[in-house]
Formats: C-alpha cells, structure tokens, sequence
C-alpha cells in the first residue's frame, strides 16, 4: 500500500492547512468524525497520487466550533453536513448548510449520545 | 420567471433502487435545484464494533452491503491486516482478486438493470438480471454464498477453489463474457439509449475533480483514478489499466461500467493463469493496535474503513466513507438544469447505493 501520515493539528491551523493542500493540488479523499469515550477525533484527508495524508482535529467536546473548509474544497460541504447532523460538532460556516436537515434522524446528534437503554458511563 | 415549484422525490419511488430524498426544485420542467436528505436506513453497524470482536466483526462488515458485500469484508480484513503486519498469501490474494472482481460484473450487471428499466427498456433489465445470476451461481458455486460471500478472513480467505472446478468455471465464464459483450453493445447502440442519455447530466473533469467524484463517475470523465492501482490485494501483480471516458455524461459512465466488466473478466483470467498452489491463509494471533485509513475499490468507486485499535480485541473506532457518499455532491451537481424527467436517469447513472452509504 501507498503510505500515510496523520498530523495532528488545532481548529485555528485548520484553514492554513487546508489551503496549503489546495495550493498542491491534493484531492479531498474525506472528512471523518469518530467518536472516542473522552473526546471526538476529526480527520481530513487528502490524497495526491495516491499519498494519503490526515490532518486530524482532536475535540473535547462539541462546544468547540470548527471552521468549514467549503470555501476551500467545494465537495466538503457534505462532510461537515453530516459531522453535524450525527455528532453535533458546530461547523462555522458551511456553503450549503443544510443545518441539521441533511439526515433525518429520530434522535439528535445520535452518534454522539447513549444508545436506547445503555446509561453513559 | 416561472413559479417555482418543489416535487419531492422518495426516498420510495418506482425508479429508486435506494431510500434517498431529493426535494426537486422546479421552473416548469427545468430542476433548478436538488435538496437531498439521507438517515432512512441507519443500522448503527460501525457502533458494533465496541461490540463484537475484530475477527468477528467481518461477518457485520460484509453485511454493509448487500452487492459489493465481499469488497467491503475485504478492505475490513486489510485494515486490520495493516495494523497487524499480516502478509497474507498469494494464492488468497488471487482469489479475492477474483472474488472482487465478480462482486464488480454482477453489481454493473445489477445496475445495468435498474438503469434500463429506469426509462422502460424491460427486456434490457430482464436479460442483464439473466446473465447477472449465471454470475451468482458461480459465486455461489465457489464460496457457497450469493449475497454474503462469508470468504474473507483476517489472515487470507476461508475457501479455496479446486483446480477442476476453476477450469469448469473459466468454461463458462467465456460463454458469460460474450453474453454481457454483446448484451452491452446492444445497449449501447441503442438510439433511445443515445437519445435519452448522451449530453445528459453532464459533468466536466474540472467539476468531478472539485467535487469529489469517485468511481466510474470520476473516470467517466476522463480521470484514470482507481484505487486498484495502488496495487493492493496483489492487483499490483495483474495487468490492470484504469477504463475512463472522456464525454462526462450519462453516456460515458454507462460505457466505463460496459468496459469494466470485460476488463474484470481479463483480469480473473490473469488471475487463474498465475495463481499456483499454496496455503490460503496464515494463523494471525494477538490483537490489533493503532490506526489505519484503508482504501479498495469498489464497483461504485473508492471506499475507505477507518480502523482505530487499542490493543484489545475490541477495536475502539471503525468508520467508513463508501463511494456514494462521496458522489452525492457531483450528483446534486448533474441534476441542477436538467429536465425533471432526466432525473432518474442520472440518479441512476451514480449507480446509488445508499444502503452503505449510511451503514
């Protein structure tokens, strides 16, 4: 397999480093939310011949606001539609916000809470 | 300026395969706008990974999907096999090869189907889910299931298939070959088939590009990306091209999907000419730990899992971007200033698979 890096960086390096991807010319490959027991991980990754690279963003919670790229990369606006929808992180100013109706969930940023009947530890 | 009017379109409509909503905004025939929603159909798959142990958890990755179910228990498998340095066999890496390859023939076949029936050419549908079961019966033949093959394993494959049988099944597969060529050409010489679908739904290479296409919708438009040319699986070891087309329209994706399937009966050849005897699998023992972005190539474009483990046997995260998740902004992009009836000709032609791409 082609290698891969994952670089840790700040919501405020955000926008810096994605615009020094664009300048590259490297492909958005993705934008993925994961929810871990004490925090949430965003990683953007990026792929120019098949070098894959992730900026990864590490959230204490979803209080923190994270910029959008849209701006930058047209195709992110799905991305952060969804990191929204399911996780609840607030994306600051998305090009088409569809705010919170891009996916028609029963509950509320349900990636981000208890399941049914499971009490949060 | 015409009213503007909005039609909702599914998530059930008579030409949808798939549960996806478009709020069509329309000037008299003219879409102006699509607005989609997605969430009908969440399974909470990913979440069952804090549930079920990481050999385990195949069996939930293959059920992701129910067409390129192999592919997605497949890239599963490498994931972990990358955190756990496993080098999986030659011979194994051949049979996904050609495993993968027949998951990609039966799901074009699939969508070659529902993309006829789409604008009413029934007997196109019904002599391509024809040939698509002989495709079946031959993995069924050989992993012994249709839907869910249950044949990929961390370490290799569960299956192997007998030199006899390989041989009765290359029989047949070149019989198959010449049906689906020439069931492709009748397709595509087609003058509704022109009419309905060449300049529609148009999408340059700077828009695929922009907009994040994957697949044959990328490669339709004249980009040579294909995440098998990485050469993972052993893909490196075939003589593998990327099929692209120029023109960016419905045309054009219809035609790399026409080319792929031969280029895959090509390539399980290869794959039957080089493959010799050996083990299918090695023993993987211990738990996997760190994380790993793994990518494969499935028949609607690139897929990728997120593997984050802890060295447990319960991996921490798993998260996966499949490839029409990724096509929805290029999708919504085709659809603005089509004709309302076109619509479902280009939702079809992404090859939908929402299904997977809310997992």
């Amino acid at each position: 397999m082609a290698q891969q890096q994952i670089i840790e960086i700040t919501p405020a390096e955000l926008i810096e480093k994605v615009s020094a991807m664009k300048a590259q010319g490297q492909r958005l490959v993705q934008i993925c939310c994961s929810k871990l027991p004490d925090h949430l991980e965003v990683a953007y990754s990026f792929d120019k011949d098949f070098a894959f690279l992730s900026y990864r963003l590490t959230l204490a919670d979803t209080s923190t606001p994270v910029p959008s790229i849209s701006k930058i990369y047209g195709n992110s606006f799905h991305y952060e539609n969804e990191i929204h929808d399911l996780y609840g992180v607030e994306v600051k100013g998305i090009s088409i916000d569809f705010k919170g109706n891009f996916y028609r969930t029963a509950l509320k940023t349900p990636f981000n809470c208890a399941p049914e009947g499971e009490v949060k530890p | 300026m015409s009213e503007r009017t909005i039609i909702p379109f599914g998530p059930q409509h008579p030409v949808l395969p798939e549960p996806i909503h478009l709020d069509l905004v329309v000037e008299d025939e003219k879409v102006i706008e699509a607005i989609p929603s997605i969430g009908f159909i969440h399974r909470g798959l990913e979440r069952l990974v804090e549930k079920k142990d990481y050999v385990d958890y195949v069996y939930v990755a293959e059920r992701i999907c129910g067409i390129c179910s192999f592919i997605h228990g497949l890239t599963y498998c490498m994931a972990i096999e990358e955190l756990m340095k496993v080098q999986v066999p030659d011979r194994a890496q051949y049979l996904r090869i050609i495993w993968s390859e027949l998951s990609r023939i039966h799901s074009h076949l699939l969508w070659l189907g529902l993309t006829a029936d789409s604008f009413g050419f029934e007997s196109m549908f019904m002599q391509s889910w024809r040939l698509r079961e002989q495709i079946l019966d031959i993995i069924e033949e050989t992993t012994g299931g249709r839907v869910i093959f249950g044949s990929a394993k961390i370490g290799g494959v569960r299956r192997d298939i007998s030199s006899v049988k390989m041989d009765e099944i290359m029989k047949k597969m070149n019989v198959y070959r010449k049906d689906i060529a020439q069931l492709c050409e009748q397709f595509m010489k087609d003058q509704t088939v022109k009419h309905r679908m060449q300049g529609v739904g148009l999408l340059s290479r700077a828009d695929a590009i922009s907009l994040g296409a994957v697949g044959p919708m990328l490669r339709g438009s004249g980009i040579a990306q294909d995440i098998r040319s990485t050469g993972y699986s052993g893909y490196d070891r075939i003589g593998f091209t990327p099929v692209t087309e120029t023109a960016g329209d419905c045309y054009a994706r219809c035609m790399v999907r026409m080319r792929e399937m031969d280029a895959s009966f090509v390539m399980i050849e290869q794959c039957v000419g080089k493959m010799t005897d050996g083990p299918i699998e090695v023993k993987v023992t211990g738990n996997p730990a760190g994380e790993f972005f793994m990518r494969s190539e499935q028949p609607r474009g690139e897929a990728i899992y997120y593997a984050k483990a802890n060295g447990t046997k319960f991996l921490s995260r798993l998260r996966v971007r499949t490839p029409t998740f990724a096509n929805i902004p290029p999708l919504l992009a085709t659809l603005a200033g089509c004709q309302l009836a076109d619509v479902p000709v280009i939702v079809l032609t992404i090859d939908p698979c929402i299904s997977c791409a809310e997992r």
